[in-house]
């Protein structure tokens, strides 16, 4: 086999999935797509014509939404003033923007489930971790600016991990089923932050919502371009530079290698002599601590400040995007910019064709549901399936 | 019935599994269908049952020609098969599992009827000489009757041709005795048998006429009564094998390994080994033999720090180690081969070349800083794939895409990759070929004679005889009793294993 198709082997599927899930995707828009179909009966051509521009235009917008309006790269290209210029390229950085804390925290969910263990608390571990930096850099508010981000950004890293030791503590000491657990701490989670913002000290003067100060006032993690209301920031380049850590940790290093072991095969990872309680707790702390690193990124950088509802749910997509990744860092960049771009694509979609948001969602789990049923999408497409019985023959022939 | 198949042929990416193949097997013969690992057998035979389509030749049966798109077309045309691995349910009792898919019916409703199955049953027991109880549990009953419920199950079937797949791998001496019988009886009421395995002893005895595979090719057909096991193996390998292990005399020397009163609980808290006491010098081969069951397992992972021990002490070359961890025991040099390869000793979804650093990864010249050397870690690989002999495309083949034999070959070789002062090796030669047998024995002699002390837990009488330069036997928790090499016959060691000395 070609060192080209053995590349392209593990995205054939999630290239499919995601292919299908945008044709199913425009299905639904056919068929909810009332003032068209009440026409069928009058105007049989002219209403599937509608229609079909109806989807056309759904995606383009969805592009455009995405990636950025040709017009106003034109323009902007003829006529490089700062708002122009900010024009063209605000759909492309949202979309970095969006996915940011999409890579953070798909790699956490990537680096348990290479271990072994299955961390469902990201979403916890990640607003934790936005509290963590939150309440840092409240408490270190009159220190020089770099000195408070990094702080900050240490202490979000530091609540996660504790967030996502403490399961993986229960579970390789007291044999508590970590899916469970870490399902609980993200309530408690979402509890603690309702809680502190409470307090006087960490909330914003004079409201009654649980939003804390504007961190905006004296942090902000530097801007990547210096355009008005531009918010990408250099937390996006740390999201990719972890990534590649994380891809070193887990190939490259002795540690990441008793991890993978511990998570293909305790047994025999066991009997090499690997501690299987110090692997699920190491693996559970730096899921917790990148995902921590992730939110303080967010508070610290994308949002003004912290807030009960700072995570969107980024936690559970992560869990989607892992899967469709493969657990594999660079394919959570990806699928981490296509969520991305279906987020703030999905924006202008909703304001052009009045299509609801919801339809991302949909999308999004089509997409799952064709990428955990491979067998589904090889019957669509015709691919003949790796045999497991012809590997074995392969290299040596029997079963035995 | 009788069975040709003439030359079969079947490609898989980069491989010929099955090259020009064929044999033939008439009414109420008993085929023995002998080769290594990897020859064609399990290929051949899933062509034979449906799962594979030849890529040339035919199958012909009563000298019709047959294509079989799926296993049930093979079963419709009498083809049974009793796989190595049961497909049992293992909470149905004996009549529902082997009505299993074929169940006949009854009323209005279409339901089970029992009582004619039940009646079948019994009937085809009776008839084979079966002896099984109808309503047992499959979950209760021993590996050799389940076994026969598989035999059963494909009689109750019609099947005139019954393809066993190395069915002696899981049974006792005593229970493959009973086995041949059976086949026997069979093969004299008119099944064809074909009867597929590795071991040179069953085949001499059982079949009528043995086909030898090597590499996906025939070899060469044989009549039993002429052949001895030297010619079979010559014909398997394609090279003379030495059966015997060769080794001189064992000069012990200092106790390495010395276990006193030892008690340890299995995973169910009951008392599994029982006050074992037991010596190995430098030098020596130990061979432990006994039926599964009788303690053997506990005491390994007792030895090697994977189960805690209730009482007694564990001493290797003078550190007492009855509590220290398997990696603090590994430390000392202790090399231990395990009992399942597949669930403890490799990982399957990792490469050969992770494989091999599997218990020394952390440590130089394999981890420097803390980061795998992936340079050198490949060359000593490579080194050892090639030193061992072990067939693989490359060092960056998932470890359990290969068959027995060579991933044998790989535990083997991280365990000795290092100085190694006690080895501990748990049915070291299970599943194996003749080959790759000779092989691991011969590896296992050369530790010995570096001065390593060797214990060799096996089931297999055979192997015990030829490796042990003593043989230790164990039953029911304790060792019954210690022969010494010139003493150790099959009759003394087998009445010990059976508890009748």
């Amino acid at each position: 086999m070609s060192r080209l198709t053995r590349a392209l082997r593990p995205i054939v599927i999630p290239l499919l999935a995601v292919i299908t899930a945008f044709i199913v995707g425009s299905i639904f828009i056919l068929v909810t797509d009332f003032a068209n179909l009440s026409k069928l009966g009058t105007d049989p051509l002219g209403a599937i014509g509608a229609a079909l521009a109806n989807i056309g235009n759904a995606y383009y917008a969805m592009v455009i939404g995405a990636f950025g309006d040709p017009e106003k790269i034109t323009k902007a290209l003829n006529d490089p003033t700062p708002r122009a210029m900010a024009a063209a390229v605000r759909p492309l950085t949202e979309t970095l923007v969006a996915s940011s804390p999409l890579i953070f925290c798909g790699l956490a969910v990537a680096i348990s489930f290479r271990s072994g263990v299955f961390n469902i608390g990201v979403e916890g571990q990640f607003v934790l971790g936005a509290f963590g930096a939150t309440v840092a850099a409240i408490v270190l508010k009159d220190q020089p600016m770099f000195l408070v981000i990094i702080a900050s950004a240490l202490a979000g890293i530091l609540t996660g991990a504790a967030w996502g030791f403490l399961p993986g503590f229960l579970k390789a000491k007291m044999g508590a089923h970590e899916v469970i657990t870490t399902i609980m701490l993200n309530y408690v989670a979402a509890q603690v932050v309702l809680f502190g913002l409470r307090s006087d000290y960490l909330r914003k003067a004079g409201s009654s919502e649980p939003i804390s100060k504007v961190l905006t006032d004296w942090v902000q993690i530097p801007r990547m371009l210096d355009l008005p209301a531009i918010r990408l920031h250099w937390g996006f380049v740390l999201a990719l530079v972890m990534a590649v850590v994380v891809s070193w940790f887990l190939f490259k290093t002795t540690k990441g290698y008793e991890l993978r072991a511990s998570g293909f095969n305790l047994n025999a990872a066991r009997y090499a002599g690997m501690s299987a309680s110090g692997s699920i707790m190491i693996a559970m702390s730096l899921s917790g601590g990148l995902a921590g690193l992730g939110g303080s990124m967010e508070v610290l950088g994308t949002v003004p400040q912290m807030s009960n509802d700072i995570s969107g749910g980024v936690g559970f997509n992560a869990i989607t995007l892992a899967l469709l990744a493969g657990n594999r860092p660079a394919g959570i960049v990806a699928a981490a910019l296509l969520f991305g771009a279906l987020r703030t694509g999905g924006g202008l979609m909703a304001v052009k064709t009045g299509i609801p948001l919801d339809l991302l969602v949909f999308i999004q789990a089509i997409v799952i549901m064709f990428v955990s049923a491979p067998g589904l999408v090889r019957a669509i497409y015709r691919i003949r399936a790796p045999r497991p019985q012809d590997a074995v023959v392969a290299t040596d022939g029997g079963a035995a | 019935m009788r069975l040709e198949l003439k030359d079969i042929t079947k490609r898989f990416p980069g491989v010929l599994a099955n090259d020009r193949i064929s044999i033939a097997a008439d009414r109420g013969e008993v085929l023995g269908l002998l080769g290594e690992n990897g020859a064609g057998k399990s290929t051949l035979m899933n062509i034979l049952s449906g799962l594979y389509k030849p890529d040339s030749g035919e199958i012909l049966i009563d000298g019709t020609p047959r294509t079989f798109l799926d296993p049930r077309q093979a079963i419709e045309a009498g083809i049974g098969m009793v796989h190595q691995h049961f497909q049992l349910v293992p909470v149905f009792d004996v009549v529902e599992a082997v009505a299993l898919g074929a169940e006949s019916t009854t009323g209005f409703l279409r339901t089970f009827d029992r009582k004619a199955a039940r009646a079948r049953v019994v009937e085809l027991s009776e008839q084979y000489n079966l002896n099984v109880n109808p309503d047992a549990r499959i979950e209760d009953l021993p590996v050799g009757v389940r076994q026969r419920v598989e035999i059963l199950k494909a009689l109750y079937r019609k099947s005139d041709i019954l393809v066993l797949d190395e069915p002696s791998a899981v049974l006792t001496p005593f229970e493959t005795e009973e086995l041949f019988e059976i086949i026997r009886g069979l093969a004299k009421a008119g099944t064809t048998v074909i009867f597929i395995t590795h071991k040179l002893n069953e085949v001499l005895e059982v079949a009528d006429r043995i086909t030898v595979l090597r590499r996906g090719r025939v070899a060469g057909t044989v009549d039993p009564k002429g052949a001895t096991r030297e010619i079979l193996a010559n014909l398997m390998v394609g090279r003379d094998v030495e059966l015997k292990v060769v080794k001189g005399p064992a000069q012990p020397g200092d106790v390495v390994l010395s276990v006193k009163d030892l008690h340890v609980r299995d995973d169910r808290e009951h008392m599994a080994v029982k006050g074992v006491s037991l010596e190995i010098r430098a030098g020596e081969i130990v061979a432990l033999a006994g039926v599964q069951g009788n303690g053997q397992t506990e005491l390994v992972e007792a030895l090697v720090g994977l189960r805690n021990v209730d009482s007694g002490s564990i001493t290797i070359g003078g550190t007492d180690t009855t509590r220290q961890s398997p990696r603090q025991i590994s430390d000392l040099g202790v090399a231990h081969v395990p009992e399942d390869r597949n669930r403890d000793g490799l990982i399957g979804a990792m490469s050969v070349a992770e494989n091999y650093i599997l218990d020394q990864y952390h440590r130089a010249p394999y981890s420097k800083g803390g980061q795998l050397q992936l340079g050198v870690i490949a060359e000593k690989a490579k080194a050892a794939v090639k030193d061992y002999d072990v067939r693989t495309p490359g060092i960056e083949t998932a470890g359990g895409s290969l068959s027995g034999g060579n991933q044998q070959k790989v535990v083997v070789a991280r365990e000795f990759s290092r100085p190694v002062r006690l080895v501990i090796a748990s049915q070291p030669t299970r599943g194996l070929d003749v080959g790759s047998i000779e092989y691991i024995h011969k590896r296992m002699v050369e530790q010995r004679d570096q001065g390593a002390a060797v214990l060799i837990v096996s089931t297999e009488l055979e192997e015990v005889l030829a490796v042990g330069d003593r043989v230790a036997v164990m039953l029911g928790g304790g060792i019954v009793g210690i022969v010494e090499g010139e003493d150790a016959t099959f009759e003394k060691v087998g009445l010990l294993m059976g508890g009748v000395a």
